[in-house]
């Protein structure tokens, strides 16, 4: 079981049930769950999307885009049915909040789902697990099937007339999927290579219809935001940037975990405080603020807080939460080859400048950090990067090239230390190095 | 089917015209059109790999970027739609740099084996590279190699070519509804995949090959042949069904002649656009099958053929004809013509027979009853549907036959119709086909039904009548279900209508034009009866009277009242299953490709040449008249026309009374011998001077005889459709059957058993595709396949 | 499925795919799960195994093949009963996710994607898992292990191997 941290400086909102039982549903309900939805309810479709966006809550799957917003832009009349379609694809690497949402409080996710069926006019919500969580999606399911024992989910819900269904699935392994448009392929049984927008999904989506899709951080915070108040919720970030946030403290720190932190907090001040600093006292080397793909930052450019906006502006992004602390003992080399091994496996390999370049980053970096780099290698890489840098299909090339960048950039003597067949400065004995592929 | 299919081209919506800017120029078109289209269409191209017009979107190869204003990124021009106002820029320095990015992308896991691949020199990546440029090499790690792989005897797939622009997956499935190519893996790693793993279970076509912008899909027939521009480049026109498909052939010239390497349809320019079927893109290698004949077999005394020179065989041929003729009158001989030689050598051929042998003794292998279509659209002009119209009408009502297997081009208008027009598709049947998956609507019917169609069809019970009722215009295809009268009722039914237009499907491809240029024994080219007044007055001394049919000649030769037997390019022997026997006392004069089973009985055989080795004209099921050009060359052989003028001459006959050839031709030198004509201008000298033409110099320049078929055969006339200009220039001009006169008899020389359909498939074509390895080869290969399928469910 | 075919699948399984195919809007849906509670079962998607899902969903099995091959928990070959998967991806790498594969190498003498000659194990290196935190990370069939140290790992593999025994087969 993962392990549940704390820190006097945390907002418990999302992570509030965490730890209480909430799997189960009367202890949900004791809690104070579903009250929102009955709310939603009765104050009906405008008020809710006129809340969320009110509450500044952006989504928090990576990019980060006002929610109130996505769901004003569903048509209020469709000729086929609209659908709320949960991301819990969670697959960047660096993240795992949804992982403990799913685990300790399925009903905040289902209980957000009907809200937004409610705001959209949906009468169906999708919640779609990566298929490594099955443990999660058992945990979901059983709860989803306590809704509707409950009288939360089905024809009628909470007694009105109004028909809410939901349905599960479950991935088998793929981070393109995480992309909205290719989660909407794989839940129709498909591969999971995203679609060409315009349309999108709020126009056209799930099996045709308008479609929301949302993170499942994003969906478990909305009965929140509707029982306490847009108002108060907004208060608690920055401007633009309501509400608290997941943050997933990884790498070499103290006490790594998920921590709920107002947006906009500072991050150094997570990770020396809240994190309690790099762990085996060792110095800081770098860090990357929101997932693998966002721009690692050097130990300078770290005292700014952590919402959208002022990530944004230091160069980097806010991202899917996922802050990953990188000691000095590290390879830079090698944590941009594993970096972009990923990328490379996970392309889906529509696009040329993905599926090649990834490629050829990937079989570059490799030959590099396994010490038969050349001094033209460098600047190379960073230009095969460039060539996939807003030329892609989907943002996943641009998820592989933007930290590739970043590294070279910003590592580059570390690059240049591999040259001339000098083995790697950061291998101990017995620390396999990948091989050239 | 997929959903990525983008935006789908509705034709009844028509969008308001649009203004935007490229480069700098104002450009109009319909709101929405695809920029990429937009601009080609105004000459500005932009380079594409994925995108292909016709097949859905992919946007996957990023070549066609392109700067929109006020967008940040760069934008793909074959996912963009055109709106008011918009401003491009195609060509910058930003645009090149991401081209070139993209292709050296590439080029990394790309062999650069061009000297040996098959695509070289037409390779769309090479072409891309020479204008972007990705000269010099920064990709250093080894290529990710896989093995070549044969999915068929027609295509081979090798990976690392491959550069996954998903055409050839669109075009097997959205293109051809066969959906047997499919991709597997992702990453870099993926690949694509044939249905049954490692082999191909489809439809053999070939299109994949043609559609794949690099060398990736090779052809079995052509691999490592040759380089592209090693090779001559002929279009022509395909010599299997009745559909008429346009081809072209790789021609290599060597000390055996011109020599054909490789059939494709690379530059679409035909009735067939994108499409080419197995026997058109594989079935050529007859032509220099060993059994080919290229040298004349005359019997000896001993009863055996032996080769003997074309003086000596034609002498032989022409003393005994003339003979007989002279001896027993031209009654005594028949003469069967062709379902594949060309317009004018049919034409020819009847000529010859009427006017030189004397007797209207001449048929063909019947395959379908178009005279009964003619007689019943007589008078009737408009009636017709040219492929061409199938491909865009609203509605279509298809009864009977099989498409898919035995008119593959039709098949494909039918289905591109539907695809992409969204055209409505009935389909009256007495067995499932595959069209029925693009049907609106079916109807079961049950067998041997055809006949009451119209009947119930207008009882309007069924949702199927209703629906088929409604149509405000509909083209209704039929083929040999419909005989004789069953014909005059369908069409009548369609006349009344008034809405209605026709498809008469025949089996080869110049069925049609063998029925048009009048094989008839009671009809005349244009199907004016050989008893009309006046009927072709200026033919000398034509006959008048009825001659034999097909069977009845056999009848009488049987009887022994048939002297000589003029076979040209048929096998009756072997197609209508006939007794040998029956030929006994008879002399028969052949003319083929092989020593077919009727050519084994002939006393005189003389080797022709093929489709592909002569000029002329062909007239598809559908009335569509096109140019066949001469491609290949086979030392010893023959055209048939060249064979039916030295015939011609060897039996004395001043061949300008057949081939109206030469200044102050034929017609004003024999003014005074035919009384009605006696002093009247040259008509034939009046027609060239009137339409524009020279006259042939060479009695032996077939063409000579298009300008008589133009001048003579109604329906065939020079119009504004039918433009000779549009014909030369290789395109297809429609004929007119309603031109026809219209009193033709129902006779009973043309019954139901005279009409033996061939119901050839995918891999046959009649006695001519025994002789086709490639095809043989796919059939077989097809079998073994649907075997293994059988075996494993 | 046609009424009358035999089913590969056990019955509660195939019981299971008589109600997915209905549970969503489009019965293709239905592919993904059925494909990976096929492969929860046989241990791998046999052709056989391909051939009824593509009966069942009314695909061909090209389709189904195209849509498999994608996704990176499904897998044509078999795999050890019990599959271990030591996620590498940048968190637990920091943490020495490499020292742990390695000792799983050890321990079992099988390099990544290999199986133990006794089938009960098969060692995979895979993706980011979702448990960044707690890195490193290994997931063993479903089941999550946080936070292992290379000293964790005799222990586990003897777990396992006392279930299998437990469950008496091997
Ligand atoms: C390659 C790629 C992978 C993604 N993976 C995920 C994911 O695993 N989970 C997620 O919630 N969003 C993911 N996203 C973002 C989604 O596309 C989408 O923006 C998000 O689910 C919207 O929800 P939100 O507005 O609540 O953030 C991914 C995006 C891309 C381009
Ligand atoms: S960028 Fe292209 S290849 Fe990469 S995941 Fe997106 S669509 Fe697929
Ligand atoms: S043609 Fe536009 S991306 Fe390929």
């Amino acid at each position: 079981m993962p392990r549940l941290v704390s820190h006097p400086d945390e907002v418990k909102i999302v992570s509030r049930r965490f730890g209480q039982g909430a799997t189960n549903i009367d202890r949900y309900i004791e809690l104070g769950g579903y009250e929102a939805a009955k709310k939603a309810l009765a104050q009906g479709p405008d008020w809710i999307i006129n809340e969320m966006k009110a509450s500044n809550l952006r989504g928090r799957g990576g990019a980060g885009f006002s929610t109130g917003m996505k769901w004003s832009f569903v048509p209020k009349q469709s000729a086929k049915p609209k659908s709320v379609l949960v991301n819990g694809d969670e697959s960047e690497p660096g993240t795992c909040k949804d992982h403990l949402i799913f685990l300790h409080d399925p009903h905040s996710v289902i209980e957000g789902t009907i809200i937004a069926g409610l705001a959209i006019g949906a009468k169906t919500g999708f919640i779609y697990l990566r298929g490594e969580y099955r443990y999660l999606l058992e945990i979901v399911e059983k709860a989803v099937a306590a809704a509707y024992a409950h009288g939360f989910l089905g024809k009628r819900i909470f007694g009105s007339d109004t028909e809410f269904q939901i349905i599960t699935q479950t991935g088998a392994g793929a981070y393109e999927v995480g992309e909205e448009s290719a989660l909407m392929e794989s839940l129709e049984g498909k591969r999971g290579i995203p679609r060409i927008k315009p349309p999108f999904p709020a126009v056209v989506g799930l099996y045709g219809g308008p479609t929301i899709i949302n993170n499942a951080e994003t969906i478990a915070t909305v009965p929140h935001i509707i029982s306490m108040g847009a108002a108060p919720y907004a208060e608690i970030g920055t401007p633009r940037n309501g509400g608290t946030r997941l943050f997933c403290l990884s790498g070499h720190v103290e006490r790594p975990g998920v921590y709920e932190l107002p947006m906009g907090y500072n991050l150094k001040k997570m990770i020396y405080e809240v994190g309690g600093g790099i762990a085996g006292g060792r110095a800081l080397k770098a860090v990357v603020p929101g997932g693998s793909s966002t721009p690692v930052l050097l130990p300078e450019e770290i005292d700014i807080g952590m919402d959208f906006d002022q990530v944004g502006k230091a160069g980097s992004m806010l991202g899917s939460g996922g802050v990953v602390v990188i000691d000095d003992h590290t390879c830079m080399v090698e944590f941009a080859l594993r970096t972009i091994a990923f990328y490379q496996h996970e392309s889906c390999g529509w696009c040329i400048p993905c599926r090649e370049g990834t490629d050829w980053l990937k079989k570059s970096l490799s030959r590099f950090h396994a010490g038969f780099g050349r001094a033209a290698d460098i600047d190379n890489i960073r230009r095969i990067a460039e060539n996939i840098l807003g030329r892609t299909f989907c943002p996943l090339g641009d998820a592989a090239a933007m930290p590739t960048i970043a590294f070279v950039k910003k590592f580059r003597k570390e690059f240049e230390d591999h040259l001339n067949g000098r083995p790697c400065p950061f291998a101990k004995e017995g620390v396999p190095q990948l091989a050239v592929v | 089917m997929t959903t990525r299919l983008g935006i789908l081209r509705d034709s009844e919506q028509k969008m308001p015209d649009v203004t935007f800017t490229v480069d700098g120029k104002k450009l109009t078109a319909p709101a929405g059109t695809l920029l990429i289209d937009a601009c080609r269409k105004a000459g500005i191209e932009i380079p594409a790999f994925c995108y292909y017009p016709g097949l859905s979107l992919q946007a996957a190869c990023r070549m066609c970027v392109v700067r929109q204003e006020k967008v940040p990124k760069l934008q793909t021009a074959c996912t963009t739609m055109v709106a008011e106002g918009q401003s491009f820029i195609t060509e910058s320095e930003e645009i090149a740099a991401a081209r070139k990015g993209t292709i050296e992308l590439l080029l990394g896991n790309h062999p650069l084996d061009c000297p040996v691949c098959d695509a070289g020199g037409e390779c769309e990546l090479q072409d891309m590279n020479f204008k972007y440029g990705a000269g010099e090499s920064l990709y250093t790690e080894a290529k990710r190699h896989r093995d070549e792989q044969q999915w068929s005897p027609a295509v081979f797939y090798d990976r690392p070519r491959c550069i996954l622009c998903y055409r050839c997956t669109r075009i097997c499935g959205e293109g051809m509804d066969v959906w047997a190519l499919g991709i597997e893996n992702r990453n870099a790693s993926s690949v694509i995949a044939p249905n049954l793993g490692n082999r191909l279970d489809c439809e053999q076509c070939g299109m994949c090959i043609d559609i794949c912008p690099v060398g990736a899909l090779t052809s079995g027939a052509y691999r490592y042949k040759t380089r592209p521009w090693e090779m001559n480049h002929v279009s022509t026109v395909c010599t299997h069904c009745g559909d008429g498909c346009k081809v072209t052939l790789g021609i290599r010239t060597s000390t055996e002649g011109a020599e054909i390497i490789r059939g494709d349809n690379r530059d679409k320019s035909g009735i067939n656009n994108d499409f080419l079927c197995a026997k058109g893109r594989f079935g050529f290698d007859f032509v220099d099958h060993p059994d080919r004949l290229t040298k004349p077999l005359v019997r000896n005394s001993a009863g055996t053929l032996e080769p003997a020179t074309w003086e000596h065989a034609l002498r032989i041929a022409a003393t005994k004809l003339k003979e007989i003729r002279d001896t027993r009158s031209g009654a005594a001989i028949g003469v069967i013509g062709s379902n594949r030689t060309t317009n004018e050598e049919n034409y020819l051929l009847q000529k010859f027979a009427r006017t030189v042998l004397g007797t209207n003794n001449i048929d063909h292998e019947r395959t379908t009853d178009y005279a009964a279509f003619a007689r019943a659209l007589a008078g009737h002009p408009g009636k017709t549907a040219t492929l061409r119209e199938i491909g865009r009408a609203p509605a279509i009502l298809l009864i009977g036959g099989d498409p898919t297997n035995e008119h593959p081009l039709l098949a494909w208008q039918i289905r591109t119709n539907v695809r992409l027009n969204r055209a409505r598709l009935y389909i009256a049947n007495s067995k499932p086909i595959k069209l029925d998956r693009q049907a609106k609507a079916t109807q079961e019917i049950p067998a041997g039904g055809y006949k009451n169609l119209a009947e119930f069809l207008d009882s309007g019970q069924s949702d199927f009548s209703k629906a088929v009722l409604a149509e405000e215009s509909l083209i209704v295809i039929f083929g040999e279900e419909f005989r004789s009268a069953a014909v005059d009722e369908l069409v009548a039914w369609g006349l009344k209508r008034g809405n209605i237009r026709f498809a008469y499907l025949g089996d080869h491809s110049n069925s049609r034009g063998a029925a048009d240029m009048g094989l008839f024994p009671d009809l005349l080219p244009g199907y004016v009866p050989v008893t009309a007044p006046g009927a072709f007055a200026e033919y000398p001394n034509l006959p008048s009277t009825h001659g034999r049919t097909l069977p009845q000649m056999f009848e009488a030769a049987a009887n022994g009242e048939l002297g000589a037997l003029f076979v040209v390019g048929a096998n009756p022997i072997s197609r209508l299953e006939l007794d040998p026997e029956a030929l006994r006392d008879t002399l028969v004069i052949v003319q083929d490709l092989f020593l077919t089973e009727t050519a084994a009985l002939a006393d005189v055989v003389l080797p022709a040449a093929s489709l592909y080795e002569k000029s002329g004209t062909v007239t598809n099921s559908f009335g569509d008249v096109q140019l066949a050009r001469k491609a290949a060359d086979r030392p010893g052989v023959r055209p048939d026309f060249e064979i039916l003028v030295r015939l011609a001459g060897a039996m004395g006959v001043d061949v300008k009374t057949l081939v109206p050839f030469a200044h102050g031709s034929v017609t004003g030198d024999l003014g005074q011998s035919r009384g009605a004509q006696a002093g009247e201008a040259d008509r034939h000298s009046v027609w060239l001077e009137a339409n524009g033409l020279e006259p042939k110099l060479s009695p032996f320049d077939s063409l000579a005889l298009l300008d008589e078929i133009q001048r003579l055969v109604p329906g065939y006339a020079p119009s504004e459709s039918f433009d000779r200009f549009s014909l030369f220039a290789g395109n297809d001009v429609p004929s007119e059957l309603g031109n026809s006169p219209g009193f033709v008899p129902i006779s009973t020389l043309r019954g139901p058993d005279l009409i033996a359909p061939n119901h050839d498939g995918l891999f046959t074509s009649a006695t001519l595709g025994r002789y086709c390895r490639g095809l043989t080869e796919l059939e077989q290969h097809q079998e073994t396949v649907k075997e293994a399928v059988a075996a494993a469910d | 499925m046609k009424p009358g075919v035999a089913s590969i699948f056990s019955p509660t399984l195939a019981a299971r795919f008589d109600v997915l195919v209905e549970k969503y809007p489009v019965k293709r849906s239905a592919l993904i799960p059925m494909l990976l509670y096929a492969q929860d079962e046989a241990g791998y998607l046999s052709e056989a195994v391909i051939a009824e899902i593509a009966r069942r969903l009314s695909l061909t099995e090209l389709e189904v093949r195209n849509v498999a091959s994608y996704y990176s928990m499904l897998r044509f070959k078999p795999a050890g009963r019990y599959n271990i998967q030591v996620c590498t991806n940048i968190c637990c790498m920091l943490k020495g996710a490499y020292d742990v594969l390695d000792r799983f190498r050890e321990e079992l003498h099988i390099d990544p994607n290999g199986t133990t000659p006794d089938g009960l194990f098969s060692l995979e290196e895979v993706e980011c898992i979702g448990a960044c935190c707690w890195g490193p990370a290994i997931q063993v069939n479903y089941d999550f292990h946080d936070e292992i140290k290379p000293d964790h790992v005799p222990g586990i593999v003897g777990g396992y191997r006392g279930k299998a025994q437990a469950e008496g087969k091997k």
